[in-house]
């Protein structure tokens, strides 16, 4: 009798397994593939990114999809460990056999990735900060964020406007700080910006008042330039104001979200940094091209998730966005096609600016992407 | 002059932050001789519980000490289900029960609460002092007392209290301590109980300065660790001197060599020291405590 019973669910199972098969060829769907940091210590930039993916995966379905066709996200969570990413990109190659990718929260995520999309000729929009990623130019590679390059470039173009020619460097010993301090040395010379003083300190470290103290102590020193980001940026910006050094202080992109203003409190005011104008959505001149763009992300993202918007969030919108003006041009199936499509685009507006891609160009962003921003009244402003 | 006082002052907050942690891990260590990995996590749940409850409109004292109380609730749950269980396995095992412990406080965290970074306000303002040139925020000087206290509490408790007496006579000798009729079980889950409780606090007491997130607790417990070893596991006025240590010679490396030693130069300290005295500076070896 029980065994009966067992045959019977079998039958049934197998047989909802086989409509289920045979179903699934009537719907069309066109499969993206991503793998993000949603959990682990880059979930700040991969939790917006996931929901900002899958907000818009579900407003476009709802309204048709791409010429009829619907997507479908395949989503996997890396933890931003390069490891798991290099599995997941292997699986979304082989097993789910995705069209395009948009995933890769940090850099050490998508440096993992790239061989593996390369080798199967797969485009994919990578949401990481770093250079490296798209200098040199791959092939199937893109990007949206700005680099860490640009940063130092917009932040040295602004000191070069007041006058400003020596400055400290205090940047944190994780992958990103360093990254940028790296490429903030390297430009120094050619922007003629002398770098007097340079400390590190630990992404983890509760106080960096001896290293301020030295800089400060710095003869002739007339900015900071801090390259950390999240809790030890907000640090920083504490121990600045608490030492009372009197020059400016100049924080990475890596701190453009409201929680900077939160966790810094007072200390933040009077702090500038390079941004995309995502943040400052409220207060672009009405004529600005990105003005209604950013503003509609924010709006969708805001009232979806209930979190205030983040540029990370905004990065992987453009990635999307960018994605499905490609796939529209060159039909849903032929990841080449595709690919040549990301490569042609231009004057596309996103959150980031506006990008116009080329053979040599993976990113196509130029440093009008970023607003020089200062922190007033616990508020941004625009500096320019 | 005031630049060695900012050193000074650098030194003394960031080293009472780490005597804090490393003060937690005193008492279940004389308990039960196990390295709770799970403290750092404890001193999380402290100023994350403590962020959550402020915001949700309590007042800050009443929400830091609600925070203690759901912690050291944490730390009794965390020795019914899991160590007490395992009675009898080794004290590695125990270890790495806390050490899955800590990883999954750490998950529930997430769940729980979120990914974000936090901080509440300091209890006294935000104007530092200046002193001779160099300033001291006076959250400081709360972090600063607070190790003090806390410290001066656990010495009275181990060397003056009969309970604390029975903390000990249950880490030397389990099965004697029960035949002097010590309920060894409530002792553990006192154990555990205080050890959450004193997390917590430093918890409450870091969190304007560090500022919190889910995932604070891996390095503060490193470093606290680092503290207790160095002073002597299991010795309170070793945690405090060792944790002062720390931060002093991480200040006075950062200020006078340079920031890149400054993790380098502390754990030379500690290896030199413990090579010399194994059991950390105040430690004694096992057999003196027979």
């Amino acid at each position: 009798m029980k065994l009966k019973v067992h045959m019977k669910t079998a039958t049934l199972a197998l047989a909802t397994t086989a409509l289920a098969v045979l179903a699934s060829p009537v719907l069309a769907e066109i499969k993206i593939g991503s793998t993000l940091a949603q959990t682990g210590p880059a979930s700040f930039l991969g939790d917006p990114e996931a929901k900002t993916l899958r907000m818009l995966v579900d407003d476009l379905n709802a309204n048709g999809g791409i010429n009829g066709e619907q997507i479908k996200l395949i989503m996997y969570d890396d933890g931003a460990d390069p490891n798991k990413a290099r599995t997941f990109a292997t699986r979304m190659v082989e097993d789910d056999e995705v069209v395009a990718v948009i995933a890769g929260s940090t850099t050490g995520a998508t440096m993992a990735m790239i061989p593996v999309f390369e080798d199967a000729g797969v485009p994919f929009i990578s949401l990481a900060g770093a250079a490296v990623i798209i200098d040199p130019v791959k092939k199937w590679v893109f990007k949206t964020p700005h680099t860490d390059t640009m940063a130092c470039g917009k932040i040295y173009a602004d000191m070069n406007k007041r006058g400003i020619s020596k400055v400290g460097i205090i940047s944190s010993s994780g992958g990103f700080g360093k990254s940028m301090r790296a490429q903030c040395m390297g430009l120094a010379d050619a922007s003629g910006i002398e770098i007097v003083a340079d400390e590190v300190y630990g992404p983890k470290d509760a106080d960096m008042t001896p290293q301020l103290t030295k800089i400060g102590n710095t003869a002739g020193i007339q900015a900071v330039i801090d390259t950390g980001f999240g809790q030890s940026a907000a640090i920083v910006a504490r121990n600045f104001s608490q030492l009372q050094i009197d020059v400016p202080l100049y924080e990475s992109h890596g701190v453009a979200s409201k929680s900077f203003i939160d966790l810094a409190g007072d200390a933040a005011n009077g702090v500038r940094l390079p941004a995309s104008a995502l943040l400052v959505a409220e207060i672009l001149a009405d004529d600005d091209p990105q003005k209604s763009v950013v503003v509609s992300y924010r709006d969708a993202y805001e009232a979806a998730t209930g979190e205030p918007v983040s540029t990370f969030g905004g990065h992987a919108a453009d990635a999307f966005n960018m994605m499905v003006a490609a796939i529209e041009r060159a039909g849903p199936t032929d990841s080449a096609a595709i690919r040549d499509e990301i490569e042609k685009t231009t004057g596309f507006i996103g959150t980031g600016g506006e990008v116009n891609m080329g053979p040599n160009d993976h990113l196509g962003l130029d440093l009008s992407a970023f607003r020089m921003l200062e922190i007033k009244d616990g508020t941004w402003s625009i500096f320019e | 002059m005031s630049e060695f006082l900012q050193f000074l002052f650098s030194g003394v907050t960031v080293g009472a932050v780490y005597a804090l942690v490393a003060l937690g891990f005193t008492i279940i260590y004389n308990a039960s001789d196990v390295v709770n990995f799970a403290q750092g996590e404890f001193v999380m749940l402290g100023g994350m519980s403590t962020v959550f409850l402020y915001e949700a409109g309590i007042p800050l004292f009443p929400a830091a000490v609600l925070a203690i109380i759901l912690t050291s609730i944490v730390g009794v749950a965390l020795n019914k289900l899991a160590i007490e269980p395992a009675r009898g396995a080794s004290v590695v095992s125990l270890i790495i029960i806390t050490i899955g412990a800590s990883i999954f406080l750490r998950g529930m965290a997430q769940i729980v609460f979120d990914k974000q970074i936090h901080r509440f306000p300091a209890f006294s303002g935000e104007q530092p002092f200046v002193v001779g040139g160099a300033t001291i925020l006076p959250q400081s000087l709360w972090i600063i007392f607070g190790a003090l206290a806390i410290f001066g509490a656990l010495y009275f408790f181990f060397t003056k209290t009969l309970t604390g007496k029975a903390v000990l006579a249950t880490a030397n000798n389990r099965d004697a301590a029960k035949l002097m009729g010590i309920n060894t079980n409530f002792i553990m889950t006192l154990s555990f109980a205080m050890s959450a409780g004193i997390g917590a606090i430093a918890g409450v007491l870091v969190t304007p300065m560090t500022l919190t997130s889910y995932d604070v607790g891996i390095a503060l417990a490193l470093k606290g660790f680092a503290a207790a070893m160095l002073g002597g596991m299991g010795r309170p006025l070793g945690a405090l001197v060792g944790g002062l240590a720390i931060g002093m010679i991480e200040a006075m490396t950062a200020g006078y060599i340079s920031s890149e030693y400054k993790d380098a130069a502390t754990f030379i300290v500690i290896l030199a020291v413990l090579f010399i005295m194994p059991n950390g500076i105040f430690g004694r070896s096992a057999i003196d405590r027979v």
